[in-house]
């Protein structure tokens, strides 16, 4: 796992109150992890805060799934 | 009870007798101030008069770039904005069927819209800290209608069911998102009125007379304070028992 990947489970894991072995790369957010939507904009709030980058909304929207954050952020690093 | 010691609140309308009033009584209880209205020098006097803890950040709410702007020069004045109370408003009176596209435009823009923008700009920092209040002063007539003011009181009926569907999203997060909706108040818009119009007023007042600004204040310094935290979606009427509702 790459650092972004390390940390985008780190947050998500602390977010989320889950167990580390389910955030894999293919676990959706909603479906998978039991967050609901509130849940989902926290966590584009810490994934911003964490790597100091702007989640617009459109991108946030796209971002369903554990891979979706870490393809996000390694291409807007 | 009602220490609002190391909170910080915006305040809209602030130089309005109701906003000024709620200004005042948060930060008589220890909160930090931000004064937003259209009349910087008003908002500085206010300011010097309260002393320390007390900022100005003048907005017109009508202008969409001027509210986005706001929440951020809040913040950066007091680090945070903890309580959002949504006082500013305005009236384009008329009766119904000469009300004007202008008329109904401005009243919601400004009743309305800008305090939906506001809302969103503070319920990020909430979110991250769990905990906030969000306090919009909406009105009787939002409930009740009234003559000459359908786009007033359309945009007042409007803070109420929004505010009622942001409450539910964020009750989680330890945000409170609650409406106080005044009757009739001594302010600068209700001395418009001439004597036989206050007279008329005051037969439908089982409590006979106006209300106080500062009698809106008491009710915003309860929905302010940790006191009230398992208040929200509500709308706190404050009208002598004009409507009982």
């Amino acid at each position: 796992m790459s650092d972004i990947a390390d940390r985008v489970k780190k947050i998500v894991v602390e977010h989320l109150g889950v167990d580390g072995e389910k955030v894999v790369e293919g676990a959706s957010f909603i479906d998978d992890l039991g967050a609901d939507s509130l849940d989902t904009v926290e966590l584009v709030m810490a994934f911003e805060e964490e790597f100091g980058v702007e989640i617009p909304d459109t991108a946030a929207e796209t971002i369903l799934t554990v891979g979706d954050a870490v393809k996000f952020l390694e291409a807007n690093k | 009870m009602f220490s609002l010691e190391g909170k910080n609140a915006l305040v809209t309308g602030a130089t309005g007798g109701i906003g000024e009033a709620i200004a005042r009584a948060l930060h008589a209880q220890g909160a930090t101030v931000s004064l937003s209205g259209t009349r910087a020098e008003k908002l500085e006097a206010l300011a010097s008069d309260l002393g320390e803890r007390a900022f100005v950040t003048p907005a017109n709410l009508s202008d969409r770039d001027a509210v986005d702007a706001l929440l951020p020069a809040a913040e950066e004045k007091m680090g945070s904005v903890d309580i959002l109370v949504n006082n500013a408003g305005i009236t384009r009176d008329n009766i119904f069927m000469r009300m004007k596209d202008e008329e109904w435009d401005q009243v919601l823009e400004v009743n309305l819209s800008s305090g939906f923008r506001l809302c969103r700009a503070a319920i990020k920092g909430m979110m991250k800290r769990r905990s906030g209040r969000i306090i919009g002063i909406t009105s009787v007539v939002g409930v009740t209608g009234n003559p000459g003011q359908a786009n007033y009181a359309a945009a007042k009926a409007g803070m109420i069911g929004m505010y009622k569907s942001v409450a539910r999203e964020v009750a989680s997060r330890n945000i409170t998102v609650n409406t106080i909706a005044p009757g009739f108040i001594e302010t600068a818009m209700t001395d418009a009125l001439n004597d036989k119009q206050k007279d008329s007023i005051l037969t439908s007042v089982p409590a006979g007379r106006l209300g106080t600004s500062h009698e809106i204040a008491s009710a915003a310094l309860y929905l302010a304070s940790d006191e009230a935290a398992y208040v929200t979606g509500q709308t706190i009427h404050v009208n002598g028992g004009m409507a009982m509702i």
